[in-house]
This record gives structure tokens, C-alpha cells and sequence, in this order.
């Protein structure tokens, strides 16, 4: 039981390096039997997966050389892997989900460097998320393509990123309100935010997809634009909630002060109180854009083609039927390299801005 | 802080004309216009449909083939004489209805079976029945079941949202017998379901079991038992309260099968067009007298065949004999060869 | 926007009553909650009505142009649709109202399983987690990797498809002869009660109380032989009420589940799509609340540690009596928003086939066209439970915060 919590208290030397593996593994009773049992586990699983994986893989040839082995089909994803990325875009037009899917990684990457953070960073986004619609749509630039045909991992990636960004001065608002001492904008954020959060969002999807067309009758968006809405006002709550707690960290000071300089309300929320606040927060703000994109799965549920439907559907085509665990698998390592990436980043810039200040 | 509040007051000014002018619109898009001029204004036809190969499927470069989509293609001629400006989107049967009553969809091409409940409860209308089929079981040949009443105290998998989960249902009140039914809205899960045993049976649609059927790794381990539980004749569905929309759809779907009636086919519709016979001429609006009274383009009929071909040819290209999914027309032949397909006279 | 007065981290002039002045009215507390630009906030409030009474007038329009009667009629009408599992006797006659009824108990029974078993493994795990052997703490760490950084849906559709490979019920695990493992789910004995009377239940209720009633007295006094009186006091109140259930004349049977037909029937049957739904929103919970017993465990500073080991008390006694108190005050605010997590995440029971309160209600909507009506129901109903769930939660997190999690 002594060695059961390492509570971080013990410190050992980088000469004792050794020695705090020894005593983890062997150092008790306990320790040895939970060292084997760990081990016995490990060997059970990890081979079997191994050999799946790669030894009795087929990596080239038709369904018919997959068919006759025991591993996995990884030549089913070659075949596939246009329809999993694209899903039902325009072939002739793939250089434009692979356009958007390049110009949101840079957006991501450049957003992700402390370096760049000033306000363009605002005009880089909003210019990026009208680029990338604009690409997908086909508006002025050539063949429009309806967004019923919208799919893959672009999709799954321009979906999270227009809702992310949409849902931002949203929930700025929102959370301006929910602090404020104006009691009708209050309660009308308060309702908003708790029914939001309160409800799943399969629930938001149904009344975007089922309810706004019989209320707007005539006017309504079509099914994606619907969609899109959906998850940046289901994001806005989420958002809200952790810009308020960033609008909370801030002294109170700093407002003060900016007001006997002479700034005005939204100057001194623009260039003083905003900036500190979501620099508080910003391990939460990651966290919600991997929530983002995750969640962004459900949107199979109403019928979209996004990165995990399209792999769903690359296994239903006659020729390749029934290489579904390839296909998850596949999509799987794509979500986990994204979020993987995305939560040791956060923790890279936790230390990073700790070790800045 | 004084001078943001003298702003203020303008923005008073601007709300309140903002919702007078939100209030205006509200009230103005409450009453929207017919299907057709939706229609044309917005340039395509929106069609639900479902998914299963031979009926409706994305091909491999992303196009929709299939027998339902070939009347959504032969729709966009009648409305736009183009058959691409159409575009389809899959739809689950649980959302199909809802999202067709919403307007999201200006038909459903999605195999809807035509019911009382539907047409009077639900708002919806019907357009001619354009695949007469039943529900039928699909067991495991290794369970010795040879009809519906032997499952008693099995496990059946049914899908969400379709006639077939009321049929069930009724089926086995009907006999006294017990089941356990195992719903499940996806395609893909509920072919599993068989496949992996997890259910003894697989009620749907007969034309749609057959069709997963060969979707399954050893189809010759199951079969389809021949006994049908119901009647299910699938037909075009639109919201109800458009009647002009309906009078589109009915008389398209007619064009191809008086098409198959008259003999006319994709590739001889040509030496038609000199035929001295009345119908004939109406029908491919050599006579443009007819077209003209209705409003459509005369030559609707021939453009759709033309095209497309007429109905015994689609079923062939797209389910039939010849294709992989390989059916037999059954009674989805014209009146004149012992089937139900009967168009009314082009006069 | 609008506001000079709007709080952004204190730029605030609340305009305190002059000391000496004369007492403020009811008009000032009303103007002082409203707040600052009370017109414009009205105006906002005004408008945000009028547009939901618009889409709500349009939503009752377009229902009456397609012939459907909007309102909660139709809830008494036949249902004509089968469930697969219910917790409540239910047939096809029965009434939409019941269908979504016996949808909401699969969402409670589903929510409730849940958030008991992903605390028991989340913080198995998360103690793991801190383990001092590498090879154990390092393996729970990738655990949790991968459990949170990919989708739960997918891990949904991976779970189905481990229950349904599992083999079908003719070839069934079958381990002691009593316990069937199959695709059809996990069939277990289960004991029936016959002839069970009031008199019988109202003994039960007795002995409860009365084993409640000198758990209170006892642990007031002394804590030392505590346990072993109360163990004692327990054998005698389970003894009591047996004799009592034999002499009313109730029996139990034990009912082995079997083989009939097509099916494993007898026993109490857990069915695969519930399985399914159950293991995947356990582990998914369980990878959340093992990080958050770790940060909680570790928010404790380890000079506790160190001055309770000096003190001499044992390690076990340390975490229960020392740390887990003081790591319960970031735990469980924390715990409450991932079991609520957990009961939202349960809607996606309609991806799987398992009959939760959305699934019914869905196809409810299907079938009668009600989806207004359905949607409103999902809706009140998840804020119902979310309510329920954060005030009892809350209620807990006082408690610890007044006194620590054990009594004392």
C-alpha cells in the first residue's frame, strides 16, 4: 500500500530513476502482483491486435485478397479513402475539400502559436471561415455544389470551425449578460445557457432538422446550414459559461483603472478585459474544441455524411461490404491524432504561458 | 460613459425597426407559395430518398443511381427539362416524414408505403404506386422456419419509423403469438443484427430483404420466406395541400408507364413522332394542344423517355433481370401483361 | 451593445442609497434588479417573445395546412408499435403516453446503472492512475487517452459490435450451467418471490428501520466496536425478517435462465443494445472521473501527506480519512456535470437500438406526426432530470463542504 499513491511528494533524483521504476514495479507484494497481472493482461491483448493490425494485414489487392486472410483490409481504405476524406463531393472537384481541409489545418496551427496572437488573429479567422465556405459551396468560383453533398473529414472540419468561430461572440454576449446587472438580459442568457446545456444535443439536431422548416416555412436553410446552426448555439451555451469564468478571473482593478483612463465600455472589454480573460481559460477553450469536434459525430444521427458516417458508409458499397472495423479504425486514428494533438498542446501551452509570466 | 448612453437612444430606434421589420417578414413568408414555384425559383428539386443498392445509392464518383432516382431525374424534365437539376439527399425512415412535412424535401423518393393514416393524420399525399411490394421475413436457414407463425418467441429486427414496425406487430397480435422486437434505425446495423445472429429474423419491405440479402457475407445461409405480411405499394409522397405538385408527380410517373403500354422506348421513340395515331401524337405533344391546356411543356413525355426511358426500361437498368440485383417484374408490369401498372389516358 | 452600467469585472456605479435618506420603496429594489436601460431591455425581451410567438403561430399554421391537430392528444391514442425491453408491462395496444413512459424509465435505468458503475471504475482508474507501478499507471493513461480523444459514438458502434459477436444462444457461454452468455445478452438467475403479502413487506420495512434507527444511536457514542455491533445487529434483523417471510407463507424460487425455442427465456436478461449502450457510456464516464479523482487527489497539498504520515497514521487511513475529504471538495462539483454528461450522452441509444426516451419518442413522432409535441416532451423531460440530479448533487456538495464526506 506505501508505494499505491504516487502523490508527486516523493521526488526522486534522476540518479534514482532506476530505483523508482524497481520499487513501482517489484517494490512490494502488491506491486509484483499488480506488475504481472498488468503484464498477463497486455500480453493477451497486444498480440492478437498485432497481428491484425500488421502481420496478417492485405495492404493491396481487391476484397476477394482480403476476404482469404485473417488480418485487416487495409486495401479496402485505399480504395475508400476519397469517399472517407470527400464523401459524396464532386470527384472532378476534390482539390477543393482538400484546399479547405490544408487552409483549416493552417488556421488551426498558426492560431495555436503564441507568436501570432494579436487581434488579426480575429480578421485571419473570420477571413478563413468565409474562404473555406466559399471553396466548398463553389459560389463565383466555378461549379456550385450543394451542401447535401458536403461530406468527409472536410466537412467534419469546416463544421467544427465555422461553429467554434459563429459560437464565439455569441457566447461573448451571452456571458456579458449573464454577469451583468441588467436583470432581462440576465435571465434571458440564464434560460438560454441552462436550457442548452440541459437538453442533449441530438435533441437541438432534431428541432433544427424537424421544427425550424415548419417554422419557417419558405425561408428555412437547408439541412446543413440547419445543422451548422444547431451546433454553434449548442457550442454558444458551452462557451459562454467558460468565457464567464474567464470574465471572473480578471481583477476587478483592471476595469477600474481603464475607466479612470477614459475608456469606454467596449474599448476596455475589447483591449483590456477580453484579452486576460480568455488567456485564463485557454486549456478550457481547447478542451471545448476537441468537445467540438467530437460531438461533431452526431450529426450522423440527422443523416450528414461527416468523417464518421462517410467511414459508416465506405463499408456499405457492395464491392467492399463489411470492412467496417477497418473503416472505425481508420477514423479512430484521425480523431485521436487530431484531439491527441489538440489536449498536448494545451498542456505545452499551460506550461508555456506559466514559464512566460 | 455619458456619451455612450446619448448613443443609446439610437439603438432604441434601430431595434424597434428591426422587429417591425422581423414582424413584416414573419408574417409575409406564413402563406409561402406553391411546391412548383419554390420549385422554379430555386432551381432543383429537392428529393429524400433512402438507401439501399438498386433503389437509391450514391455511385463511386458521388451520382445517385437507382430505380426511385430515375423518377426524380424524370421529374427534374418535366419541371426544368434538365434531368441534373435534381438534387437528392438520404434520409432515415424515422426523419423521412417529419422532414418531408417541414418542407425540407419538395417529394420523398424513398419507397414511403401509401397508407390511410398517412394521407389523412400525417398530411400527405400519394402519387401513383410505383413498386407494388410486401412485407416479408428473412430468416436464418438453419432455424427450419418455413412461415411467419412458426417465429413464435423469436427475435425479430425491425426498422424505425416504417410500416413495417406497426405490420410486426399486428402480425403477431393477430395469431396470439410472442416476439421481441429489436428496432433499429440505421441499415447497416440492422443487416448486422442478422447477420450476427443477434436476431432470428428480418421483417421489411420483401424487395428491400431481398436486396440485403445479397448484401450479406453468406446470403445462402438465409432466406426470404415466401409468405408476405402485408400490402405495401410505394409511391411518391408530398406534402399535403399542393395539389398542382401532385398532378406533376402523378403525370410523370404516368408518362413512363403508358410509355411501356404504347411500346415506346428509349431508342424508338423517334419513329413515333411520326405516328398519325391521336393518342400517340398527344402523348409526345406532337399535338401540342394538350400540353399547352396543362401548362407544361408539351414534349414532357417524350423528353422523360427520351432520357430515360420508360418504366419497364428503368426496372430492367436499374433493379431488374439484368442487373445485379436481378428482380422479376412480378406485378410491376403493365395492366395489358397480368400487372397493376395502369396509367390513365393521356387525353 | 448598450450598457454603461453592464458589469465587465466590476466597471459598476450601483448607485447606493445616501445614508439618512429616507427609506428606499418597493420602486426602487424593482429598478434597482432591472437594472440600468430598463426600455431597451424591455424592447430585446418584447422582441425575442414576438419571435417565438411568430414561429410558434407559423408552426401551428403549417400543422393545420397538413392536417394535423397540434396538442397532447394523441398521447391516449394506441401506440401500435412494439418495444424490445420495458421495465413496465407494455403491448402495441397500449397508448403513445406509455410508450414514451416506458422510454423514460429505460433513459432513468440506463442513467442510473451508469453513473453507479462509472464512479466504482472511474475512480478504480483513477486511482490506478496514481499508482506508483509504472507499467499499471502508464497502461491507465493510455486508457484514458484514447477513451477521450476519440468519439463516443463510435466507441458506441464499437461496443455493438463486440455484444452482437458474441455467439448466438443455441451455442451460448454457458459457464456452471447457469449463467448464458450470449448475442441475445447476458441471461443470470433470478429469484421470484411468490405469495409475497403486505404483512411480508411491512416486516422488511420494520427491520430497515429498526437496523437505521441503531446505526444513528450507536454512531453517535463510540466508533471503536461500532462495526462489529453493527454486523451483529444486521445478522439479527436478516434473520428476523426470514423467519417472518416463512411464516406468512411467502416462498422464493430461483429461476435459471434456459434454453426455450429461439431464445434463452427465465431469469432476468440483460439485453445486448442495453449492454452495449451501458458499457460504452460507463467506460467513456469512467475515463472523464478517473481525471477528475486525480486532479482532485492531487489539488490536496502533499504537505497533508507528509504531516499525517508523521503522525503515524497507516496509508489507507491517510486517503479516508485525510485527503479524500479535503479532494471531495473539487471532485464533486465536478462528478455532478459528468454524470449529467452521462445521462445526455444516453440519447444516443438511438444510433444502437435501445429504446431510451429520445428512441420512442422519435419514432412516436414518426408514426403520429407529432414532433413538436415529441420534441417538447424530450426537452422538459431532460431538464426535469437535470434539475433533480444537480439539486441532489448540490445538496451533497454542502454536506461535504460543512463536514467532510464521512460522518463522524
Amino acid at each position: 500500500m506505501t508505494a499505491l499513491f504516487y502523490t508527486g511528494s516523493v521526488r526522486p533524483a534522476s540518479s534514482a530513476h532506476w530505483q523508482k521504476w524497481r520499487d513501482g514495479l517489484f517494490g512490494t507484494r502488491l506491486n509484483i502482483f499488480i506488475t504481472l497481472a498488468t503484464a498477463g493482461f497486455l500480453l493477451w491483448t497486444i498480440p492478437p491486435l498485432f497481428r491484425w493490425i500488421l502481420l496478417d494485414a492485405t495492404w493491396t489487392g481487391s476484397a476477394k485478397d482480403c476476404a482469404a486472410s485473417t488480418g485487416a483490409c487495409w486495401a479496402f481504405i485505399g480504395a475508400k479513402i476519397r469517399f472517407i476524406l470527400f464523401a459524396l463531393y464532386p470527384p472532378e472537384l476534390d482539390w477543393r475539400p482538400a484546399l479547405t481541409i490544408g487552409l483549416i489545418a493552417l488556421l488551426l496551427v498558426i492560431t495555436g502559436t503564441p507568436r501570432f496572437w494579436s487581434r488579426h488573429l480575429v480578421l485571419l479567422w473570420i477571413g478563413t471561415v468565409v474562404t473555406v465556405w466559399i471553396l466548398m459551396a463553389g459560389t463565383l468560383i466555378g461549379p456550385s455544389v450543394p451542401t447535401g453533398r458536403w461530406g468527409g473529414l472536410a466537412l467534419t472540419l469546416l463544421i467544427s470551425v465555422v461553429g467554434f468561430a459563429c459560437a464565439f461572440p455569441i457566447a461573448v454576449l451571452l456571458a456579458l449578460a449573464r454577469r451583468s446587472k441588467m436583470a432581462g438580459l440576465r435571465t434571458v442568457s440564464i434560460i438560454f445557457i441552462e436550457v442548452v446545456r440541459g437538453v442533449p444535443m441530438i435533441a437541438i439536431l432534431y428541432v433544427a432538422m424537424l421544427l425550424v422548416p415548419m417554422m419557417l416555412p419558405g425561408l428555412s436553410p437547408d439541412a446543413f446550414v440547419r445543422a451548422q446552426i444547431g451546433l454553434t448555439l449548442f457550442v454558444s451555451a458551452y462557451l459562454a459559461e467558460v468565457v464567464r469564468a474567464g470574465l471572473q478571473s480578471v481583477a476587478d482593478g483592471q476595469a477600474e483603472a481603464a475607466a479612470s483612463l477614459g475608456f469606454g465600455y467596449w474599448t476596455t472589454l475589447r483591449l483590456i478585459i477580453l484579452p486576460q480573460a480568455l488567456r485564463s481559460v485557454i486549456p478550457a477553450l481547447v478542451n471545448l474544441a476537441i468537445g467540438i469536434l467530437l460531438n461533431s459525430t452526431l450529426i450522423a444521427v440527422i443523416g450528414i455524411f461527416d468523417l464518421l458516417n462517410a467511414a459508416k458508409n465506405a463499408a456499405n458499397d457492395p464491392v467492399w461490404l463489411g470492412f467496417y472495423d477497418e473503416s472505425y479504425v481508420f477514423v479512430g486514428v484521425i480523431y485521436f491524432a487530431l484531439c491527441y494533438s489538440a489536449s498536448r498542446y494545451s498542456l505545452w501551452l499551460e506550461r508555456h504561458l506559466r514559464a512566460a509570466k | 460613459m455619458r456619451a455612450e448612453q446619448n448613443q443609446s437612444h439610437g439603438w432604441r430606434t434601430k431595434i424597434a425597426a428591426g422587429l417591425v421589420a422581423a414582424a413584416t417578414l414573419f408574417t409575409g413568408i406564413a402563406h409561402a407559395g406553391p411546391t412548383l414555384d419554390k420549385i422554379k425559383q430555386r432551381g432543383t428539386i429537392k428529393v429524400g430518398v433512402g438507401t439501399s443498392p438498386g433503389f437509391f445509392a450514391p455511385d463511386g464518383s458521388g451520382k445517385w443511381q437507382g430505380f426511385f432516382v430515375e423518377f426524380g431525374r424524370a421529374l427534374a424534365i418535366t419541371v426544368f427539362n434538365d434531368p441534373d437539376k435534381v438534387e437528392f439527399t438520404s434520409s432515415s425512415p424515422q426523419q423521412r416524414l417529419p422532414a418531408l412535412q417541414s418542407g425540407e424535401f419538395d417529394i420523398l423518393l424513398s419507397g414511403v408505403t401509401v397508407t390511410i393514416t398517412r394521407a389523412f393524420k400525417l398530411g400527405f399525399h400519394f402519387g401513383p404506386t410505383i413498386f407494388y411490394d410486401g412485407q416479408g421475413l428473412l430468416v436464418n436457414k438453419s432455424l427450419g422456419v418455413t412461415k411467419g407463425s412458426d417465429l413464435d418467441g423469436a427475435t425479430i429486427g425491425v426498422q424505425s419509423g416504417t410500416t413495417g414496425e406497426l405490420n410486426i406487430a399486428d402480425f403477431f397480435r393477430k395469431s396470439g403469438h410472442k416476439f421481441t422486437p429489436v428496432t433499429i434505425e440505421d441499415s447497416n446495423e440492422f443487416l448486422k443484427a442478422l447477420e450476427s445472429g443477434r436476431v432470428d429474423a428480418l421483417t421489411q419491405d420483401a424487395s428491400d430483404l431481398a436486396l440485403r440479402r445479397t448484401l450479406l457475407k453468406n446470403p445462402d445461409d438465409y432466406i426470404l420466406l415466401p409468405e408476405r405480411l402485408s400490402k405495401e405499394p410505394l409511391a411518391p409522397a408530398i406534402a399535403a395541400g399542393d395539389d398542382r405538385w401532385l398532378e406533376i408527380v402523378n403525370w410523370t410517373v404516368n408518362a413512363t408507364i403508358q410509355a411501356e403500354e404504347f411500346g415506346i422506348t428509349k431508342d424508338n421513340i423517334d419513329t413515333f413522332l411520326t405516328s398519325e395515331d391521336p393518342a400517340i401524337k398527344r402523348f409526345l405533344g406532337t399535338d401540342p394542344s394538350l400540353g399547352e391546356a396543362i401548362g407544361l411543356d408539351p414534349k414532357f413525355a417524350y423528353n422523360i423517355v427520351k432520357t430515360l426511358g420508360n418504366y419497364g426500361e428503368i426496372f430492367e437498368r436499374t433493379i431488374g433481370k439484368g442487373s445485379p440485383v436481378g428482380f422479376e417484374r412480378g406485378y410491376n408490369q403493365p395492366w395489358t401483361q397480368g400487372g397493376l401498372l395502369y396509367s390513365p389516358p393521356f387525353r | 451593445m448598450v450598457s454603461g452600467e453592464m458589469s465587465v469585472s466590476g466597471i459598476t456605479s450601483k448607485p447606493l442609497p445616501i445614508p439618512g435618506s429616507p427609506k428606499p420603496g418597493i420602486g426602487y429594489f424593482i429598478r434597482e434588479w432591472w437594472g440600468s436601460y430598463p426600455i431597451t431591455q424591455l424592447a430585446v425581451l418584447i422582441g425575442l417573445i414576438g419571435i417565438f410567438w411568430l414561429m410558434g403561430s407559423n408552426m401551428v399554421h403549417t400543422m393545420h395546412r397538413l392536417g394535423i391537430q397540434p396538442g397532447f392528444a394523441f398521447l391516449s391514442q394506441s401506440a401500435n408499435f412494439a418495444i424490445g425491453e420495458s421495465l413496465i408491462a407494455y403491448s402495441p395496444s397500449d397508448t403513445f403516453g406509455r410508450a414514451a413512459f416506458v422510454g423514460l424509465l429505460n433513459t432513468g435505468a440506463i442513467a442510473v446503472s451508469g453513473c453507479i458503475l462509472a464512479t466504482l471504475l472511474g475512480v478504480s482508474l483513477g486511482i490506478a492512475r496514481l499508482s506508483g507501478n509504472m507499467l499499471l499507471s502508464g497502461l491507465v493513461r493510455w486508457y484514458i487517452e484514447i477513451i477521450r480523444n476519440t468519439p463516443l459514438l463510435l466507441q458506441l458502434f464499437f461496443w455493438s459490435a463486440v455484444t452482437h459477436a458474441l455467439p448466438p444462444p443455441r451455442q451460448a457461454f454457458n459457464p456452471l450451467g447457469i449463467l448464458y452468455l450470449s448475442n441475445r445478452g447476458v441471461s443470470i438467475p433470478a429469484f421470484r418471490l411468490h405469495e409475497l403479502s403486505l404483512v411480508t413487506l411491512a416486516i422488511l420495512v420494520v427491520c430497515i428501520a429498526a437496523l437505521f434507527a441503531f446505526y444513528k444511536v450507536r454512531s453517535k457514542r463510540s466508533v471503536r466496536h461500532g462495526i462489529i455491533e453493527f454486523s451483529a445487529m444486521g445478522l439479527l434483523a436478516v434473520l428476523g425478517f426470514g423467519l417472518a417471510f416463512r411464516l406468512s407463507g411467502a416462498s422464493v424460487a430461483l429461476e435459471l435462465p434456459l434454453l426455450r425455442g429461439f431464445n434463452i427465456a427465465g431469469g432476468f436478461n440483460l439485453t445486448p443494445e442495453f449492454a452495449a449502450l451501458l458499457i460504452g457510456l460507463v467506460v467513456n464516464s469512467s475515463a472523464t472521473i478517473a481525471e477528475i479523482i486525480r486532479s482532485g487527489i492531487q489539488s490536496v497539498p502533499s504537505g497533508q501527506w507528509e504531516s499525517a504520515r508523521s503522525l503515524g497514521l497507516q496509508p489507507g487511513r491517510i486517503m479516508r480519512l485525510v485527503i479524500l475529504p479535503q479532494a471531495l471538495r473539487v471532485i464533486v462539483p465536478l462528478m455532478t456535470s459528468s454524470y449529467l454528461d452521462l445521462t445526455k450522452n444516453s440519447s444516443l441509444a438511438v444510433a444502437i437500438g435501445f429504446p431510451d426516451l429520445v428512441s420512442v419518442l422519435n419514432t412516436t413522432a414518426n408514426q403520429s406526426g407529432q414532433a413538436l409535441e415529441a420534441l417538447a416532451i424530450i426537452v422538459v423531460s431532460y431538464l426535469a432530470i437535470n434539475l433533480s440530479v444537480s439539486t441532489i448533487m448540490n445538496k451533497y456538495n454542502k454536506r461535504i463542504e460543512q463536514r467532510g464526506f464521512l460522518p463522524r
